[in-house]
């Protein structure tokens, strides 16, 4: 047998194996799924409001002609790591004046209106998504999820999973600053 | 106490495989008997200390001893007590030590039972086996410590995950590892060959029952594995082309293909280097499939608690195992070549096209499970590679190999006649295929492909009853003479006609259940009534039983076909409160004709939840217990080819090889 | 440890049981067959590795009924398959589609049979022709027949 056909099984087993060590690398999340609305139009979807809460509904149009870039949240009272994140939000609104928008997520209206008159309610605008269709629209794999969109309706970053903890809460700042959805940076 | 016992013989037997990692070897080339020697000890010793903190885990288990984080972690004192047992291993942690009980157990079998290996080769094959066991070993002690304790330790555990908790489930990870990790002696007589730079028929000899008894247990705990997914998970499929089941089916291929080109190796001393890359490969395999489910790397419904550094570790043991040993294989390899010439048409050709078919099948499985990966890393796409792909790829490669496989023992070694062989086939060929046009003509519909596996599944049982029945001359010869020559034959023929058989049988299973299945699905209250493939089912309603750690909803299901009472089935879902899962138990009326599966749930919809009614879900799958039948022949044909005589006695010493050997080739 | 609160974040989906539930269904059987096909190649996408047909998870459903409502609409399959996969990407097909990036996937199994085979065909011929045995050197060619010595023996027995 010639050498070079000899080698061909541990050329193999090295090429494979430099991909493992690149799927080790642990900032790399094997179940984290890319969204394909990121630098595309926001989707179409016209929500009404959620019965009992002092808030419009929300719709696409709502989206694309903004000062600047907006926060959109996808929450429900039942999720209970929405809870956690509804602080962190509010933080963001009253501190750093971005705004946010919200859609219920399969919710029962009474269910949300307490819940928002319990904890307080952050959200500019609120979309109920009662049979989760927009959600789909939206390529939603689960409640929470958070998006940027910017000024146009062009969404530009997705955090699916509570925006909760230094390191979660850390990555959304940023995105936040690069969107220019923040207050002072707006100058308005 | 106990468990401190268990973490010290661990340490104990790292010194031990760490002596058996240097000494053996050097013994062999600088020709020291004593250090040769030495093997038996350390070998045999460190099967005794790691069983002693396996039996030290256990009783941690059995006694449900708190203060261990593993037993709190993965039990509950509730639990009955097989599953409490079988927590042992169900943990990445006790399940690693199960891995490395069963490393020593085969290295230890080749220094106790192996007496007609040679000296040297002997010394340098548990050497290597020992390499193996100081990687895991330290892999246990340094990062998966199963013997840990808390403090304060909590009043009850966390229990096992309640999916697990099922006899089928508890008896698959043992047989599956003493398939894989068996394969381990047959990677460690490869490198102890290279290193020798040597290969004949007597290495490939004393390899085979080594082979056979890994590749039996891997058979078995694969069936067991699929049969649990098939009655547990509760939607009725067998095989899923998860990450985790490709991993342990891609060694069981290779597995497959080494053992028949070890027999070209045995009988005709051909086949050499490929023999061995394929001895190296199917354990590579087997630590592939070790590193994909513990490291994250797939994700996958079975994989367990994850951690990179760990993935890292044995990231690590492959590069120095695998990378090591073809490294050693692209240097040594080269010069060991020659062998039996043979023609086109012959056994040693047939079997090339085996090992091919089932080499390229091996490949596609393994690119397929981790392309995902491999594309994401080049372009940082994420797509997914499901069963369509895997099917694709898969079954028409099966087809044509199952389409040799009927030929493949009729041929003779060397050069094989066509014309004879064309007419001894004819026969078979042309009933085959009737048989499958008749088929096609009286189940009327059903994909085009599913009659083609017909075919083929027929093919196969029938060429290989064929070739049992030229080899004792049935109907040639008087009945009696017959039977005295099936008597004559070596086991291993015996062997190998069952296991052929299998996979005839369990390819009708497959067909069967996956191209005719039936299903209906409706909202049940009591009294409702659904028929499926002759049966009339009454659902009767459903009342809350207790178990010892779960309660549960139970179904009662009449099932009566013309009227006549058949069976009454009791379908569960059950509760674990500990746990915070539900479980489905599906309840099956088995048959050789077909299963009727049954299982309920609560209906998604509220409205339909509220008002009483449960979803209820009835298969009908027919010829599905032929999967497990066939893998159960292929498991008997393994064991009784292990069992032949030839293996044990008289098996060569290296002087006299092949004059013996070709007898029993006829 | 962040991918343990994701997971347990997901999981708390309110639960439904047990894949393709009675109210989803299609009346007519047909289109209700081209639906279950359909589902089988779909990946759930909150699920470690299920597709959306035997899944229980509450985006499954909703998929489940977006493809039925699709199909209702009048679409092929092929359009309804394109319908989710604009909004959740290539992931989400359990057959990937054949485009540039999955060439190397799809073609793979055929590439390493004829790499077998061509294989394959160069042992056989180097098998059969006599001039390979005046290649090897003098003690292979002693060692091969020797074999074949021993092995004629065996065969005539």
């Amino acid at each position: 047998m010639r050498r070079e056909i000899a080698v061909l099984p541990l050329l193999a087993a090295v090429i494979f194996g430099g991909f493992f060590l690149w799927g080790l690398n642990p900032d790399r999340d094997p179940s984290e799924i890319p969204s394909v609305l990121i630098s595309q139009p926001a989707p179409e979807f016209d929500l009404g409001p959620v019965d009992g809460v002092d808030r419009p509904g929300l719709s696409r149009s709502d989206l694309v002609s903004n000062d600047r870039a907006v926060v959109v949240n996808v929450f429900a009272s039942w999720c209970v790591p929405c809870r956690a994140e509804h602080a962190v939000l509010t933080r963001l609104v009253e501190r750093d004046g971005i705004r946010l928008f919200g859609i219920n997520y399969k919710d029962k209206a009474e269910d949300a209106a307490k819940w928002l008159s319990d904890l307080g309610n952050p959200y500019e605008r609120i979309g109920s998504d009662l049979t989760g269709r927009t959600g789909i629209e939206w390529g939603l794999s689960g409640v929470p999820e958070t998006f940027i969109v910017d000024g146009n309706g062009v969404v530009l970053f997705r955090y699916v999973g509570p925006v909760v903890g230094p390191e979660a809460e850390a990555r959304f700042m940023q995105a936040l600053e690069q969107a220019g959805a923040i207050q002072t940076e707006a100058g308005s | 106490m106990y468990p401190e016992i268990g973490h010290f013989a661990l340490a104990l037997a790292l010194a031990l495989a760490l002596l058996q990692s240097v000494l053996p070897i050097l013994g062999a080339s600088r020709r020291i008997p004593v250090l040769m020697k030495s093997a038996q000890a350390t070998a045999i010793g460190q099967v005794l200390f790691v069983a002693i903190a396996f039996a030290a885990l256990m009783h941690s288990f059995i006694v449900s001893d708190f203060t261990v984080r593993n037993v709190v972690e993965n039990s509950h004192s509730l639990k009955p007590m097989l599953f409490k047992v079988a927590g042992t291993w169900g943990s990445h942690e006790g399940s690693l030590l199960l891995w490395v009980l069963i490393l020593t157990v085969f290295g230890a079998g080749v220094a106790g039972l192996g007496s007609n290996i040679p000296a040297e080769t002997k010394a340098r094959t548990l050497s290597v086996q020992a390499w193996i066991s100081v990687g895991f070993l330290s892999f246990l002690l340094l990062t998966s410590n199963p013997f840990e304790r808390v403090f304060p330790p909590p009043l009850d555990g966390n229990d096992l995950n309640p999916l697990l908790q099922d006899v089928g489930l508890a008896m698959h990870p043992p047989l599956l590892y003493f398939g894989y990790v068996g394969f381990s002696i047959v990677f460690s007589f490869a490198v102890a060959a290279l290193i020798e730079g040597r290969v004949d028929p007597a290495w490939a000899r004393w390899v085979r029952p080594w082979t056979l008894a890994a590749w039996v247990s891997l058979t078995a705990g694969i069936a067991l594995g699929s049969w649990w997914a098939y009655y547990e998970l509760g939607w009725g499929g067998w095989w899923f082309w998860d990450p985790v089941e490709n991993v342990s089916f891609m060694p069981w291929l290779l597995g497959t293909a080494l053992l028949h080109s070890a027999i070209v190796t045995e009988k005709r001393d051909a086949f050499k280097s490929w023999t061995i890359l394929l001895a190296i490969l199917t354990f590579s395999l087997s630590l592939l499939g070790t590193f994909i489910v513990r490291s994250g790397l797939l994700t996958s419904v079975h994989a367990f608690a994850v951690d990179p550094e760990r993935g890292l570790y044995i990231l690590g043991l492959l590069a120095v195992s695998i990378g090591g040993s073809l490294a050693l294989y692209a240097w040594r390899a080269p010069e060991m070549e020659g062998g039996g010439l043979f023609r086109p048409v012959s056994r040693e050709a047939g079997l090339l096209v085996n090992n091919i078919i089932l080499a390229a099948a091996t490949g596609s499985v393994l690119f397929g499970t981790l392309y995902p990966l491999i594309l994401e890393a080049v372009t940082g796409e994420k797509i997914s590679v499901g069963p369509p792909f895997f099917n694709a790829a898969f079954v028409p490669m099966m087809l044509l190999l199952v389409g040799f496989m009927g030929l493949g023992p009729l041929l003779s070694w060397k050069r094989a006649d066509i014309a004879g062989l064309l007419q001894r086939v004819r026969f078979v060929a042309a009933l085959a295929l009737l048989a499958a046009l008749a088929s096609w003509y009286l189940l009327n519909g059903g994909p085009f492909m599913a009659y083609l596996a017909i075919l083929a599944a027929l093919w196969l049982l029938l060429a290989t009853l064929r070739e049992w029945a030229l080899r004792i001359r049935l109907f040639e010869v008087p009945f009696r003479d017959a039977v005295r020559r099936a008597g004559n034959l070596p086991r291993a023929s015996h062997g190998m006609t069952l296991a052929h058989t299998g996979v005839a049988v369990l390819m009708m299973g497959m067909i069967g259940s996956s191209a005719w299945k039936s299903e209906e699905i409706v909202f049940a209250a009591p009294g409702k009534e659904v028929s499926i493939a002759g049966f009339d089912i009454a659902f009767q309603g459903v009342e809350r039983v207790r178990g010892p750690n779960y309660f549960a909803d139970r179904g009662t299901l009449a099932v009566r076909r013309d009227g006549d009472l058949v069976t009454t089935l009791f379908p569960e879902r059950r509760t674990y409160p500990v746990a915070q899962t539900t479980t489905t138990e599906s309840a099956i009326r088995s048959t050789l004709a077909g299963d009727l599966y049954t299982s309920i749930a609560e209906p998604a919809s509220d409205q339909v939840n509220n008002a009483g009614a449960w979803t209820l879900r009835i298969l009908y799958e027919p010829l599905v217990n032929l999967i497990w039948i066939g893998a159960a022949l292929l498991v008997l044909g393994g064991v009784m080819s292990l069992s032949d005589r030839r293996l044990r006695v008289g098996a060569p010493r290296r002087a006299k090889t092949a004059a013996s050997d070709a007898v029993a080739a006829e | 440890m962040k991918r343990l609160l994701l997971a347990l974040a997901l999981s708390l989906v309110p639960i439904a049981a047990g894949a393709v539930e009675p109210d989803e269904m299609l009346a007519d059987p047909a289109l209700e067959a081209r639906a279950r096909e359909i589902s089988k190649d779909l990946r759930c996408v909150v699920c470690q590795n299920q597709d959306i047909d035997s899944s229980n998870a509450g985006v499954a459903r909703d998929l489940r009924l977006l493809v039925r409502e699709r199909l209702l609409a009048g679409g092929s399959d092929a359009e309804v398959i394109e319908f989710i996969r604009a909004r959740y990407g290539d992931y989400v097909l359990l057959k990937p589609p054949l485009e540039p990036s999955t060439y190397a996937l799809w073609f793979a199994p055929v590439a390493l049979i004829l790499f077998g085979l061509l294989a394959g065909v160069i042992v056989l011929s180097r098998n059969r022709k006599p001039e390979a045995v005046s290649a090897l050197n003098e003690d292979d060619e002693k060692a091969v027949s020797e074999f074949l010595k021993r092995s004629d023996a065996g065969d005539a027995s």
